[in-house]
């Protein structure tokens, strides 16, 4: 992940102009300038393939479906963003966490290892965690957890149940996707929480601090915006993850803000791996327009943590 | 810069030599071309013989199909032994979705398509389109799936649940909603009911398997279950219960949840115990002898060509020996192909899904329900009258 | 930090007061444990998750409390810290460590030899392999690291070498990271929308799932590569060009050299990260039951896939596709895990003397 935009000596160097030299750097920068022109396209089309293959959904005859695509979509999208929201919720304080364990509390040379297994952990397939959640989750927190949530807490309109028996619900889906976005925020905050200036923390010590609150008045301060933008990766990834929750979620065609029932709004990215194997028609069409609601999303998501990114790193940049 | 990446690259194409050097893989053999064409019209005369699915002559080529999921492991058992019966054919079938595999049939994509449903009649209109001749396509109801009930309630351990259609509606329309509802102890007089609430699980993907069981519910228990033959449940259905993606996910949430019912493919319910069933007056529990019967007691639908066998299914039947839930899946295939190669390929393939032994294959591998006698010899004078298009 | 002596005096300043032993914390610590314990001991069976969650809790509780009467009110919050940053870890390994546990525990039920070299083709039943899934996976991402290393390491030398600072590249560079954030699921649907305009509806094919891949693993590389490409000191550039070698000569023969082991890594990395992508290649690449050698026609069934469909399409009886869905889960837990290793490896050795 590239946090600073300056590296270090950024000041590029003028190379010496030689005609004899001229023929070859123009093919390799023209080349290099190429790749870069082509990331640009390739985004565009993204969204004009998309786009394109959306469109006939909208112009589609009204007795094609038995609902508009607005009433299609907003449960899905609703769904999608309270998934993600909900495992943002839970993996936030978590990966401060580990973050804050791994470069400040424990030894050194543990610290490289568990850095190395955190990173290993972004890389299981999403596939497995969903094969995970419904085969060991789901069963845990069916029997010992949603019946006590509903029992003590059923007042709160997210815990109203009926409590879901089989465990397929919204709850362990968010659980498992908080799982999944952790390692990527730990790996996020951690490396802004190592670049805090040896002086800070030192300082701060001298004065007299404990290790909290050292941190605190050093590390924290210095580190939030890596935070905001790591967790606003990581929420785009829990917007886009498809498979961990088409295995696990019941889902039904409503909006709900109860976490633990047997209904649950689906989510966009996993209605489309469901459903779209054995589309046809125009139900195709109708699955890429969610798909193309769902690119949108996350653009706005990812714009935000970039903008948050830049603007809060005048600090992170010495 | 380039030699690291090479040799990335290099070891990768290494691995994959290995890997296929250490892998089999019984398609391989299918590749080359033995001159079977040549003696086509000889293999066509034997062919019309064998209906009882004898050894037939072997046929060479590729037939193509794609449709219902639902017969997904059924078509896996009939590749295999059409293949091996016929090492120079290769049967191909992309489970899309009976939909998509009726639409890319009628599109020419593929040779024959699986489907949950028969024609319509605006694609049999499209089906003299797409065939050779102007005979059009027909419906062969090769595969019946009994659709069975588990249910998850441990306090009935060894013991089986009655249930009449129009509890099962209820239960599914949202109108009995505990265990120990006064409708289900009338069925279950010897049980003790516990006082729990019913889950009902449904499928939220869109099938066969649901639209086969609410069609039975809207002609057993038409007062109860309002709704009709539906397929997209959540937006067509009672709401309420629990929907679960695919087959998998309905039996993964009733053997999870205590209190659940649901309806799935009856080989795929495992050690769940699954209901009986009020029909005529008495209880049958589900068994694929049972199941298959119910092709013979609907009607046939035979279609303009006389040829088609479209059945609509009666899911009330008289006698108590029928078991009225099941998935009625068929194959569509033109009348009139335009080469004898093709002809030759759906007629040997055909005739071999529609034989005892393709029957038998396929329940032992999807837990179908093989089609009758009287059915199977229905079914394959179909089959003999595929031809070239003159 | 880790005064263990205890003094005498009671004094008010942080430096000098009072400070819990070690036989104390340890005190603590077993009267946590056991408080788990009791969590669960009246049911009769352990129950490993709830006897570390009360442990924790009541270890962060008990640590405060006592710290905060012997050493004060910001000893106590700095030992509560510290005790809720430690249990954070552990809470978070706990997934991992049953995740990796259930994994390996159901997925050796299979891990045969007849499970690597066997086909589904034909297979109705316990047996079965997936040798057709690795070819799949191998044309599948082989395809996409030919299209997207060359793809995203031009880009990276655009952007580090020659546009760097110019308002093009500012673009490049913000549109590289939306492309990070693509989802895979809408990587699979362009590369379905593009190849359904091409071929027809339906379409299924492994170059279409490789497309849906080099999406997502291109601006992974860019980034790595670009931040290796960065790394590199200036003073070789200078040298380069002060004894006249051209631009595009110091690019290929003194920085990418002393790139090269970051910018494998990162390769590696993102081979690793594609590897498991499921969604994308459901939609895009399919499932066949045997082995497709020709990614231009027709299904390719990849690892991941095969494992969705194993668990979701089991056969009869289901238990025989579970087995052979957790055994590839397996699989690919292994092959992420080599991938990393090889990456970590190569990046030691392939490290030019001098850097760093």
């Amino acid at each position: 992940m590239t946090i600073t935009d300056t590296p270090p000596g950024g000041d590029t160097v003028v190379a010496p102009t030689e005609t004899t030299s001229k023929l070859g750097d123009r093919i390799f920068g023209g080349i290099s300038l190429g790749a870069g022109i082509l990331i640009l396209v390739t985004l565009a089309a993204v969204a004009l393939f998309l786009f394109v293959e959306a469109w006939p959904t909208f112009g589609a005859d009204p007795g094609e479906f038995n609902e508009s695509f607005v009433s299609y979509v907003a449960p899905l999208l609703f769904g999608t963003i309270w998934a993600a929201s909900l495992a943002l919720l839970m993996a936030l304080p978590l990966a401060v966490g580990v973050a804050l364990f791994i470069s400040h509390y424990a030894p050194k040379r543990i610290a490289v290892t568990l850095g190395y297994f955190i990173d290993l952990l972004a890389a299981i397939p999403s596939v497995v965690f969903g094969l995970w959640g419904i085969a060991v989750l789901a069963p845990i927190l069916s029997r010992s957890v949603y019946p006590w949530l509903e029992d003590n807490l059923g007042f709160l309109p997210f815990f109203a149940g009926p409590a879901s028996t089989s465990g397929r619900t919204m709850m362990t889906a968010a659980v498992v996707l908080a799982v999944m976005i952790l390692p990527i925020i730990t790996a996020i905050s951690r490396e802004v929480f190592l670049q805090t200036p040896r002086l800070h923390e030192e300082a701060s010590l001298a004065l007299g601090a404990t290790k909290w609150e050292m941190i605190q008045q050093a590390v924290l301060p210095y580190g939030r915006s890596g935070v905001i933008s790591g967790a606003m990766l990581g929420l785009g990834r829990a917007l886009g993850e498809t498979m961990a929750v088409a295995i696990i979620l019941s889902p039904a065609n409503i909006i709900t803000v109860n976490v633990i029932s047997n209904q649950n709004p689906n989510t966009i990215a996993a209605n489309i791996a469901l459903k779209f194997p054995e589309s046809a028609g125009l139900s195709v069409n109708r699955l890429i327009a969610t798909g193309l609601v769902l690119f949108f999303v996350t653009f706005v998501v990812n714009a935000l943590a970039r903008r948050i990114a830049n603007s809060g790193f005048s600090g992170a940049d010495g | 810069m380039n030699s690291p990446k090479r040799r990335i690259l290099a070891g990768a194409f290494v691995l994959t030599l290995v890997a296929a050097a250490c892998g089999s893989d019984s398609s391989s053999s299918s590749s080359t071309d033995a001159p079977t064409s040549s003696n086509a019209a000889g293999t066509t005369d034997a062919m019309t013989e064998t209906t009882d699915g004898a050894p037939m002559a072997e046929v060479s080529g590729t037939l193509v199909g794609a449709g219902a999921s639902s017969q997904a492991a059924a078509m896996q058992a009939w590749q295999a032994g059409f293949q091996e019966a016929n090492p120079d054919a290769t049967v191909e079938y992309d489970p899309v979705g009976s939909g998509g595999g009726r639409e890319t049939f009628l599109a020419g994509g593929t040779d024959f398509a699986g489907s949950d449903s028969a024609l319509k009649d605006e694609e049999y209109t499209a089906s003299i389109d797409r065939c050779a001749g102007d005979q059009g396509a027909i419906n062969l109801p090769h595969y019946i799936s009994p659709i069975a009930l588990p249910y998850n309630l441990p306090s009935l351990e060894g013991e089986t649940l009655n249930l009449t259609p129009e509890v099962i509606a209820g239960i599914f329309a949202n109108t009995i909603t505990k265990w120990n509802d006064p409708a289900i102890a009338a069925d279950n007089p010897s049980l003790t009911l516990p006082d729990t609430t019913i889950n009902p699980v449904h499928r939220s993907d869109d099938s066969g398997t649901t639209k086969n069981f609410t069609d039975y519910m809207s002609q057993s228990a038409p007062d109860v279950w309002t709704y009709g033959a539906i397929e997209p449940w959540d937006t067509d259905g009672p709401g309420g219960g629990e929907g679960a993606p695919q087959t998998s996910g309905v039996v993964a949430a009733v053997m999870a949840g205590e209190g659940s019912i649901g309806y799935a493919d009856a080989s795929q319910i495992g050690d769940l115990p699954a209901a009986s069933v009020g029909v005529a007056g008495d209880f049958v529990a589900y068994s694929p002898e049972a199941a298959a019967k119910i092709v013979d007691s609907s009607e046939r639908v035979t279609g303009p060509s006389g040829l088609d066998y479209t059945i609509k299914v009666n899911r009330t039947p008289d006698t108590a020996d029928t078991y009225p839930i099941a998935l009625v899946s068929y194959h569509i295939v033109c009348l009139q192909y335009d080469s004898q190669e093709k002809v030759d390929l759906v007629k040997a393939f055909m005739h071999y899904v529609g034989s005892d032994a393709g029957q038998a294959a396929a329940a032992a591998a999807a837990g179908s329900a093989p089609l009758s006698a009287e059915v199977q010899a229905e079914v394959q004078k179909s089959v003999d009258e595929i031809s070239v298009a003159p | 930090m880790t005064v263990t002596e205890q003094r005498p005096t009671q004094h008010a300043s942080s430096i000098t007061a009072n400070r819990l032993t070690r036989v104390q914390t340890g005190a603590v610590l077993a009267g946590a444990v056991v408080v788990g314990a009791l969590s669960w001991l009246p049911s009769g069976s352990p129950n490993w998750a709830r006897w570390i969650i009360v442990g924790l809790v009541s270890y962060c509780i008990g640590i405060y409390v006592v710290s905060r009467i012997v050493e004060g009110r910001r000893q106590g919050l700095d030992r509560l810290m510290r005790a809720v940053v430690t249990s954070a870890f552990a809470v978070v390994a706990m997934p991992l460590v049953s995740l990796l546990w259930t994994v390996v525990e159901r997925g050796t039920n299979r891990f045969d030899v007849a499970f690597f070299t066997d086909t589904m083709r034909g297979v109705t039943g316990a047996e079965g392999g997936i040798y057709h899934a690795i070819v799949g996976t191998m044309i599948v991402t082989g395809l996409a690291t030919i299209m997207s290393v060359p793809f995203g390491l031009f880009t990276a030398i655009y952007l580090a070498e020659y546009g760097h600072g110019t308002k093009l590249a500012k673009a490049i560079q913000s549109m590289v990271d939306v492309m990070t954030g693509i989802p895979s699921i809408v990587a699979g649907l362009f590369a379905y929308a593009m190849f359904e305009m091409i071929f027809g509806p339906g379409t299924r094919s492994g170059i279409a799932g490789a497309v849906a891949l080099t999406v997502l693993m291109t601006p992974v590389v860019v980034r790595s590569s670009e931040e290796m490409l960065r790394l590199v000191p200036n003073e070789l550039r200078e040298a380069a060009y002060a004894l006249g070698v051209p631009k595009w000569k110091t690019i290929v023969k003194v920085v990418l050299p002393t790139a090269i082991a970051g910018i494998i890594t990162g390769v590696v990395l993102s081979i690793a990260r594609v590897i498991g992508e499921t969604a994308p290649l459901l939609v895009t690449a399919g499932l066949a039951q045997g082995v497709n050698w020709n990614p231009f026609d027709g299904r390719m069934t990849t690892l991941p896939v095969f494992t969705y469909y194993q668990y979701v399409q089991p056969g009869v009886p289901p238990s025989n596709g579970q087995d052979r869905a957790w055994a590839a889960a397996l699989v690919l837990i292994i092959i992420v895990m080599v991938l990393f290793t090889v990456a970590r490896i190569l990046s030691s050795v392939l490290k030019p003397k001098g850097l760093r």
